[in-house]
């Protein structure tokens, strides 16, 4: 029994799971549903496992095969991946429990279900791997899989905004890999804690320093360049605009941030680009509102939306350099809440669209008399969107506020908090038009029970987090992954 | 100048020439022969570099070129077919330029 439990064993469960599950689907497409929804939920169970070993023994560490770091392939989990895992699988499970309800015909679950068990394993692999051409591989796979379900809809606008966002997600790697090349010349190794010991300050790790944050900054979306995302988030089906918005952004920006942590940062070799990444975000999140602000189709406005939490992230990068830890946490909380209010949100989007049979904003019919639950979730995502307490959401951006107010940073505190102003203005006038009745009423058709359900428990979850806020730091910090890179001077 | 260099630095003028290549042109299928491009520029650039010495050269690097290439086919794959299918829907094989939807 004791060896079923250990860390390894959760880990590589993770991976292969959803691994053979997406081939089991594509072999027996009758079973997918139900494959695909197991999976899942197993896959909640398993992080949860690896979270309770992790708090028992600290770091964990796994050579595939035995190998070993220079030559082989290692899996290793501390509390940031552990974070990113308990996202993914939270976001997965409610996804697949709503796709249920949204394919109901035998092409569409043949196509969805097998790409997207094959996008949760490249997720699980990509938040376990422990060097960075590992990283590569499992980036590529999420690419693939995320382009691929973008265009599952099938029409030309989803064809057209899946082929700019491959041309997109392929740029990005490729820039990636050249920094990947030039750290390995230099170094002899692509291990990150073996790279983080030999790093120092070279014109080659210059050069991939700035390749491989262009190449992520590219495939996270972050302004100004984000031109993919909004026509290949708003044209996919509602639950894959809710695994590309939640989880597929996500994953790029965990190694970023990971790199950036682990390798670029403690030497001092990044000092400079923290305050263009900060720049960028705060650019990102006033223009992505703005931009959100003067949509008219729903699906388009959390697209854009999207566009504006991204920048979020990125303006902890010049807090970071003088106030360290707080500033990561409350991008590990931003991060989190948001995957599960923006997942709520496109969920709930696709109910609308369903019941309503379009999603312009203006012609929202008085649904949350029909729609309660949906209403419902929309609305309570929207509290951790704008950050008003009590949400995920606040507690992220009020981290953000103090390690600002802190510093005295005051274009940052300017930024957060127009930046929410400008959030509540584009909640608001979704809500508005949900409540009240439009001018032209319409047919309904009916939306089933689990797919409003599912919208709200990942809407609660957001509210939850908020109440959950010290074990949460406590998990994140196993293996110190945010203290070691400090305050330095 | 070494041979190694003179490969690395060809390899780094590829990756330049088909990025340049990739914003410029709008014909897909050249798009996506300049994503081939620059990945054969990086696969160059890797494999120029695992010569350190007059010593047998680093196989590591050789490992990951190849991964890399079953990646590059796959993505490829995915490109054309999604092209075919756009040009199907269009009769364009180009993007279209507006981005609202």
């Amino acid at each position: 029994m004791d060896v079923l439990l250990t860390s390894s064993a959760f880990a590589i469960t993770l991976i292969l799971l959803p691994l053979t599950a997406g081939m089991l689907c594509f072999l027996w497409p009758a079973i997918a549903r139900i494959l695909g929804i197991v999976t899942t939920a197993a896959g909640v169970f398993a992080v949860a496992g690896l979270g309770w070993q992790l708090q028992l023994n600290g770091t964990f560490h796994h050579p595939i095969g035995g190998w070993g770091a220079p030559l082989g392939i290692d899996l290793y989990a501390d509390g940031l991946s552990l974070l990113m895992l308990g996202m993914t699988a939270l976001v997965a499970l409610a996804v697949s429990i709503y796709s249920s309800g949204y394919f109901t015909s035998r092409d569409d679950e043949i196509r969805f279900w097998p790409i997207w068990l094959l996008l949760l394993g490249a997720l699980n692999a990509l938040f376990l791997a422990a060097d960075i051409f590992n990283l590569y591989v499992t980036l590529e796979l999420m690419g693939l899989g995320a382009v691929a379900l973008a265009a599952l809809s099938g029409g030309k606008q989803a064809i057209a905004g899946a082929m700019r966002y491959l041309l997109a997600t392929l740029l990005g790697s490729m820039c990636y890999l050249l920094g990947v090349a030039l750290l390995y010349h230099s170094f002899g190794s692509v291990d990150i804690a073996t790279l983080a010991v030999r790093i120092d300050s070279s014109p080659a790790v210059w050069a991939a320093l700035g390749l491989i944050i262009a190449g992520l900054a590219l495939k996270t979306a972050l302004f100004p360049l984000h031109f993919w995302l909004p026509p290949a988030h708003a044209s996919a089906p509602a639950p894959v605009s809710a695994l590309l918005s939640a989880l597929v952004v996500k994953a790029s920006f965990y190694i970023l941030l990971r790199l950036w942590l682990s390798i670029f940062s403690p030497q001092g070799v990044g000092d400079g680009v923290n305050t263009l990444l900060g720049l960028l975000g705060g650019i990102a999140v006033i223009w992505g509102s703005v931009q959100a602000l003067r949509q008219t189709r729903l699906k388009l406005l959390i697209a854009y939306s999207t566009v504006a939490q991204i920048g979020y992230l990125f303006l902890a990068f010049p807090l970071a350099a003088a106030s360290g830890g707080l500033a990561w946490n409350a991008v590990a909380y931003l991060a989190l809440s948001h995957a599960l209010a923006k997942a709520a949100m496109f969920l709930s989007a696709g109910n609308l669209l369903r019941y309503g049979g379009h999603d312009r904003i203006a012609d929202l019919d008085r649904v949350a008399q029909r729609l309660p639950l949906t209403a419902g979730a929309f609305a309570l995502a929207g509290v951790s969107i704008m950050g008003l307490p009590p949400s995920g959401g606040f507690i992220g951006k009020w981290l953000l506020l103090k390690a600002a107010l802190d510093q005295g940073n005051w274009a940052i505190i300017v930024v957060l908090l127009l930046g929410g102003l400008l959030a509540a203005a584009y909640i608001f006038k979704v809500l508005g038009n949900i409540f009240t009745q439009a001018s032209h009423p319409h047919e309904p058709s009916m939306v089933p029970a689990r797919m409003e359900w599912a919208a709200l428990l990942l809407a609660s979850g957001a509210i939850l987090l908020s109440f959950m806020a010290s074990p949460i730091f406590e998990l994140i910090n196993i293996g110190d992954v945010f203290i070691t890179t400090g305050v330095k001077s | 100048m070494t041979t190694a260099i003179l490969y690395a630095l060809t390899g780094i003028g590829l990756f330049s020439l088909a990025l340049y290549s990739l914003i410029v042109q709008a014909h897909l299928l050249r798009k996506i022969l300049a994503i081939n491009i620059m990945g054969s520029g990086v696969f160059l650039v890797l494999i120029a570099l695992a010569k350190r010495s007059d010593e047998i050269p680093d196989p590591v690097p050789h490992a990951m070129v190849i991964t890399g290439i079953v990646v590059a086919v796959s993505a490829t794959a995915l490109a054309l077919s999604m092209m075919l299918k756009l040009n199907t829907e269009t009769h364009h094989a180009e993007l279209p330029d507006d981005q609202q939807g």
